[in-house]
């Protein structure tokens, strides 16, 4: 069987998740809050936030290591709740990678095969499919302690995807590797997903990792989750604040909406858009890409706003600057493109901020 | 490029007088206790004892003899059997009380360890009352059901008893090897489809498995060594027993005593070595970073009654010897009945007025054994880690070696190379008792020297340095730095030493002289060879559990506080 043929039956199974109206407690401690998201068959999610936020207790509840006190979990349609994890068909890959240490390589990827009694000769033929796929058929008779970090997770995804699970759930599987691995593995992943055309979901607190390779995101805080949709479209169009702080870097201004505009605590004020909504207790948002600085009586173009601030420091990184501004009683970060003998500014210069009105946002926690 | 610093200045002298005459010590010491007395045991088995010339022979004459070939087989059977029904008994309470969220797991995992701290052969009189057959499990049966169980009858009674004593050492290895296996090992296994008896047979079991070797073949060796606990029960047809009827009967002359000390001295180094082996690089300690660290599953319904009633059972079981020797030495008769007739004190108050010169020698005898276990490897701990003595790691070699002499063994080589020497009054060396003393320390040296060792790692050498460079000497370094912090764990490896040479029997009863010397569990063998002996034996028992019990609990509590005192630090 080739890897094609591999994909297919995989890529047939591929099954849809939902989860429908979850809470789970330790105890007195709410670690999932209502929680409810559609995964579609063959999608590549990922649950992102910060530690603590519930996505790993949410992914295990879906392998079956967590009950939930309330809602239910569907795979393909079927209700897998009642089921314990042995049953589930869930292919998860531990974030330690979990290999079983008095196991070869080789026994390691048979371990499921022979859980469900196939055939001697067809878990042959599985297990090399699968190391084939990860390319460590050679290394089969191998110790996982011989193995390096990047080949034992090979090693654990092979284990995983040889038993041809209907989803595949990844606990934050980049977090033991060094940072150069990283970029690589996570690749490949996106290559061996797209070829396999197998549900994933991808558990991480980076959202590097999570903007690069997966199709959705559900970004998750404090057990509840906060905003479902694509990395772009979260980024661009966060729901909250806290979505739009954890995702990139935003400002985010003190103050209070009135009068059709929103003044800045300590000084300023910038215009609403018509028709803006004005949530209860909103801030103003905005990137330090949608701004940029001037000297002292530079005029804003239309649908600009012009604020005068003082510069408070600067921080060199490489393509760009980051200035941090004092704008009434905000600091304000400010990044702008650089290029050699570009202009600078100098701390405890007093400057003006022309920010891009169309960019802002009104947001509340 | 800068020029290379120069070297600091080579040290004029490798170590300080003090610590060369220190290493001659000990060096001298174990020559004359350890090295020489196996050696002429070791040398004897190989020789002609008419010429004194090399031969193999006397190991013939054991293989011809049909009471060696089957009091071998008989050892070799009953150790594996006592290892085979410890396993049954600790591996349920250690994967319950680690893998289960379950009440009472902390007092589970004490009550399981209790047994060891009773002398076998004096839980062994208090099983043949409760488990023999008219003790009172069989008279119930018999009236009950119309049927007797064989548990103590014979070698059966030895694996009984050895395995009910010696299953704690599986039981603290399991543990400790199944607490550090991380969850997520479990978990992948269940996420791959698999669950209850398969997964603890093809990946937990596999996990604790090194845990598991390292207190099966403790347990094995243990029970091949033991001399006391078969001689007790009068089942003469195993090793230990036989090389001491040899000795005791037909005389230090006789090379058969010999040829057996050998035989149980190769199968400890065996055992040893494949303890050491399944141990070495299977560092299966799978806690890991990103790992789910140990999480206790629930447990409910008829599982959770199941799990508990499995426990109690054992719990029962173990916990037998002790309520039998409390309740014998408290009855006035105990005879086919299943409880004693009635109830007295005056078992007691016979022993502190007839043998209270057995209690005072255990508490003389363990007391300098303990002094000379902690002294001398604080000393050897000292000079292996602190000092850069050519052959220094031998001194540690050596010392560990005694492991591998059964106490059987020691006694023997003593005699054999001490008996001949006569002290001015014309008395033997062997007879006078600080050479039970030493027996004892010697036995206990390896456990007391990695204590030490443990100790002394703990201390940065930075201290001492400090303190060298504020113009303390070697000698005050040791005196007012190191001494200090390792009080905890020199205090806790004496009370150990204290403890376990209380109950000690196999060397000691080679070594007695006369009653006057004997220790406790000497006293309490003589008083369970009579009927009329044994509710004494049960209170001297009862006597040595409490002495023992008190030690271990002060060992542990020394031990924890010393380990907050220095986290606090």
């Amino acid at each position: 069987m080739t890897h094609s043929e591999l994909g297919q039956s995989i890529r047939a199974a591929a099954a849809g998740i939902a989860v429908t109206g979850v809470n789970l407690s330790y105890g007195a401690t709410h670690v999932l809050k209502d929680v409810n998201l559609t995964i579609a068959p063959g999608e590549f999610f990922a649950f992102l936030g910060p530690s603590g936020c519930g996505k790993t207790t949410l992914l295990r509840l879906i392998a079956g290591f967590n009950i939930a006190q309330t809602g239910r979990v569907e795979v393909g349609g079927t209700d897998i709740s009642a089921l314990p994890p042995w049953k589930r068909d869930v292919g998860m890959v531990f974030q330690s990678y979990a290999l079983w240490p008095h196991m070869s390589v080789a026994r390691n990827v048979a371990f499921g095969l022979e859980e469900r009694k196939l055939p001697r000769d067809e878990i042959a033929a599985r297990v090399d499919q699968a190391l084939d796929l990860v390319n460590l058929k050679h290394l089969k008779d191998r110790r996982p302690s011989q193995l390096s970090g990047g080949q034992q997770q090979r090693v654990a995804l092979a284990r995983t995807i040889a038993i041809r699970p209907k989803v595949l759930l990844l606990d934050e599987p980049l977090s033991n590797l060094d940072a150069r691995m990283r970029v690589q593995v996570r690749r490949e992943l996106r290559e061996l997903q797209q070829e396999l055309g197998i549900t994933t979901i991808f558990v991480t607190h980076d959202q590097e990792e999570a903007n690069t390779i997966c199709d959705r995101i559900a970004v998750m805080n404090d057990g509840r989750v906060q905003q479902v949709g694509t990395p772009m479209g979260v980024y661009d169009a966060p729901d909250n604040l806290f979505v739009a702080g954890f995702l990139g870097t935003a400002n985010i201004l003190d103050g209070h909406a009135a009068q059709g505009a929103f003044r800045i605590a300590g000084g300023g004020e910038l215009p609403l858009r018509a028709g803006q909504p004005v949530p209860d207790a909103a801030r103003m948002v905005f990137r330090p890409q949608d701004a940029r600085i001037e000297r002292p009586g530079a005029q804003a173009p239309a649908g600009y706003v012009a604020l005068p601030g003082r510069l408070r420091h600067a921080e060199f990184l490489g393509s760009q600057l980051r200035y941090a501004l004092a704008i009434g009683e905000n600091e304000v970060l400010v990044d702008v493109p650089h290029h050699s003998g570009a202009a600078r500014f100098g701390a405890g210069e007093d400057v003006v901020l022309v920010l891009d009105n169309s960019r802002t946002l009104l947001l509340a926690a | 490029m800068q020029a290379a610093l120069p070297l600091p200045a080579a040290r004029t002298a490798v170590a300080t007088p003090g610590q060369w005459l220190t290493v001659g010590a000990i060096a001298a010491f174990l020559t004359l206790f350890l090295i020489v007395p196996v050696a002429m045991v070791i040398i004897v088995a190989f020789q002609d004892p008419a010429t004194g010339a090399f031969t193999l022979v006397n190991f013939a004459d054991f293989a011809r003899s049909p009471l060696f070939l089957r009091s071998f087989g008989n050892s070799l059977y009953v150790s594996l059997m006592a290892v085979v029904w410890a396993t049954v008994f600790a591996l349920p309470l250690a994967y319950f009380t680690t893998r289960f969220e379950f009440r009472g797991s902390a007092i589970i995992q004490t009550l399981g360890v209790i047994p060891l701290i009773m002398p076998p052969f004096a839980g062994a009189v208090a099983m043949q009352l409760l488990f023999g057959q008219n003790g009172s499990i069989n008279l119930l049966l018999d009236d009950w059901f119309g049927f007797r169980l064989p548990l103590m009858d014979g070698l059966n009674g030895v694996i009984f008893v050895q395995s009910v004593h010696y299953f704690p050492f599986i039981l603290i290895n399991v543990t400790a090897s199944l607490r550090n296996i991380d969850r997520s090992m479990e978990e992948a296994a269940q996420n791959l489809g698999s669950s209850g008896f398969r997964l603890f047979r093809r990946i937990v079991f596999p996990l604790a498995m090194p845990g598991f070797v390292a207190g099966a073949s403790l347990v094995f060796i243990k029970v091949f060594d033991d001399l006391a606990t078969p001689l007790l029960l009068n089942v003469k047809d195993m090793l230990a027993p036989q090389a001491y009827l040899r000795i005791s009967s037909i005389g230090l002359k006789d090379p058969m005593g010999y040829v057996i000390s050998v035989v149980l001295m190769v199968f400890s180094i065996l055992s040893l070595f494949i303890a050491n082996f399944s141990t070495r690089g299977r560092d299966y300690a799978t806690t890991q970073r990103g790992g789910g660290g140990l999480t206790k599953r629930p447990i409910s319904g008829l599982d959770r009654i199941l799990a508990y009633a499995i426990i109690t059972l054992i719990l029962l079981l173990v916990l037998a010897p002790h309520v039998g020797l409390f309740l014998l030495s408290i009855a006035t008769v105990w005879s086919y009945a299943p409880l004693p007739d009635g109830y007295t004190l005056a078992h007691y108050a016979r022993v502190v007025t007839e043998s209270g010169q057995y209690i005072w020698n255990t508490l003389l005898y363990s007391s300098l054994t303990g002094a000379a276990g902690a002294v001398i490897g604080a000393a050897i701990a000292y000079i292996v880690l602190r000092t850069r003595i050519p052959g220094r790691h031998w001194l540690d070699y050596a010392a560990s070696a005694a492991l591998a002499v059964p106490g059987v063994v020691l006694g023997i080589g003593y005699l054999r190379a001490y008996f001949g020497v006569q002290l001015p009054n014309g008395q033997s060396l062997t007879s006078l008792w600080i050479i039970i003393v030493i027996a004892l320390a010697v036995r206990r040296l390896p456990y007391a020297l990695r204590a030490c060792m443990a100790a002394m790692q703990q201390i940065s050498v930075s201290l001492e340095e400090a303190a060298e460079n504020l113009g303390a000497t070697k000698a005050s370094t040791i005196r007012r730095i190191v001494a200090p912090l390792m009080t905890g764990g020199l205090l806790a490896g004496f009370i150990t030493s204290f403890a376990t040479a209380a109950v000690e029997l196999s060397a000691t009863m080679m070594l007695v002289q006369n009653n006057a010397d004997a220790p406790l569990a000497y006293g309490l063998y003589v008083f369970m060879q009579s009927p009329a002996g044994r509710g004494a034996g049960a209170a001297l028992g009862v006597i040595a559990v409490l002495i023992v019990g008190i030690c271990t609990y002060l060992s542990q509590s020394l031990a924890e506080r010393d380990r907050r005192l220095k986290a606090g630090s």
